[in-house]
């Protein structure tokens, strides 16, 4: 239901030109967004996602809080310093392993996502245990602490998803 | 428009054009394609935010004062195209990543590789 309604949502949205919208764009974005539904179902119960958790609408304004203000800082912080990394090429890669020790995969995803798209690190690779590969850019230490990589990121992915 | 909108736009032009080229740059200056995935992944991320800014204030200005629904258009379409961006770039340079590491390139000048100790694989290089 939830694919269906974001499908539907999100193609009158980019259909809108400032005026009214024609009927036939209404049928038309039901049509995709019940193909859409339809191919997006998944009949394995522990794939299927919890919606009305999910659109707990505190969570959604802890997820918009989380993205502007400490994803935002790190990822001005994390740009600027790659980007003396590619002027002055100085670089110690490396990839690490860290265990920020998370259950479910939806805050597994959230993290990973903040690891990837905060410059200077990138996540290669998540087993099932829930450790992390991280390639580092700048090794300051070989077996680091959360903070060092990610700073607050995993207690956030634990408040939002957990 | 007036010279304090012009100003603002320029800013974050400049910016975005100025990381968008940094990613450019470090595809030449990094040394193997995870160091690369840094430079081209992210500073165009930052780059590209930074343009649809200034696409944005661009267009809410010119809505503001000329009162048209196609800036207003354009903004939201900016928006879908900067959250969708995000997402699929971080999930692009994972699995780019990913890939490289399970086709056995080794990262170049890496001093510690735990995924490959833990796969138990010698490592080719150092």
């Amino acid at each position: 239901m939830f694919v269906f309604f974001a499908s539907f949502l999100m193609y009158l949205v980019l259909v809108w030109s400032g005026g009214k919208i024609p009927p036939v764009e209404f049928a038309v974005a039901f049509l995709i967004a019940t193909v859409l539904a339809l191919s997006a179902r998944t009949w394995i119960p522990s794939y299927r996602f919890s919606f009305l958790k999910t659109l707990n609408p505190l969570r959604w304004f802890t997820f918009l809080y989380y993205v502007f203000v400490p994803f935002g800082v790190a990822l001005c912080k994390a740009n600027i310093d790659v980007a003396i990394r590619v002027i002055t090429g100085k670089i110690r890669p490396g990839i690490v392993k860290i265990t920020p020790d998370l259950k479910s995969d939806l805050a597994r995803m959230i993290l990973a996502d903040s690891i990837t798209l905060t410059p200077g690190t990138l996540t290669v690779d998540v087993d099932d245990e829930g450790n992390f590969y991280v390639h580092w850019i700048y090794v300051q230490d070989e077996n680091p602490s959360e903070d060092a990589i990610y700073g607050s990121f995993a207690s956030w992915a634990r408040r939002l998803a957990d | 428009m007036g010279i304090l909108e012009g100003i603002v736009v320029l800013v974050f032009l400049l910016v975005g054009i100025f990381f968008n080229s940094l990613g450019v740059l470090s595809l030449y200056r990094f040394p193997d394609v995870y160091t690369r995935m840094h430079g081209a992944t992210k500073c165009s991320t930052f780059g590209t935010l930074f343009t649809g800014f200034s696409v944005i204030v661009y267009s809410l200005f010119r809505y503001f004062s000329v009162g048209e629904t196609r800036f207003l258009v354009l903004i939201i379409h900016t928006l879908v195209a900067m959250a969708i961006l995000l997402v699929t770039n971080a999930t692009g340079a994972h699995a780019i990543a990913r890939a490289a590491h399970r086709s056995r390139i080794d990262p170049k000048f890496a001093v510690v590789d735990r995924l490959a100790e833990k796969e138990g694989r010698r490592r080719a290089s150092l």
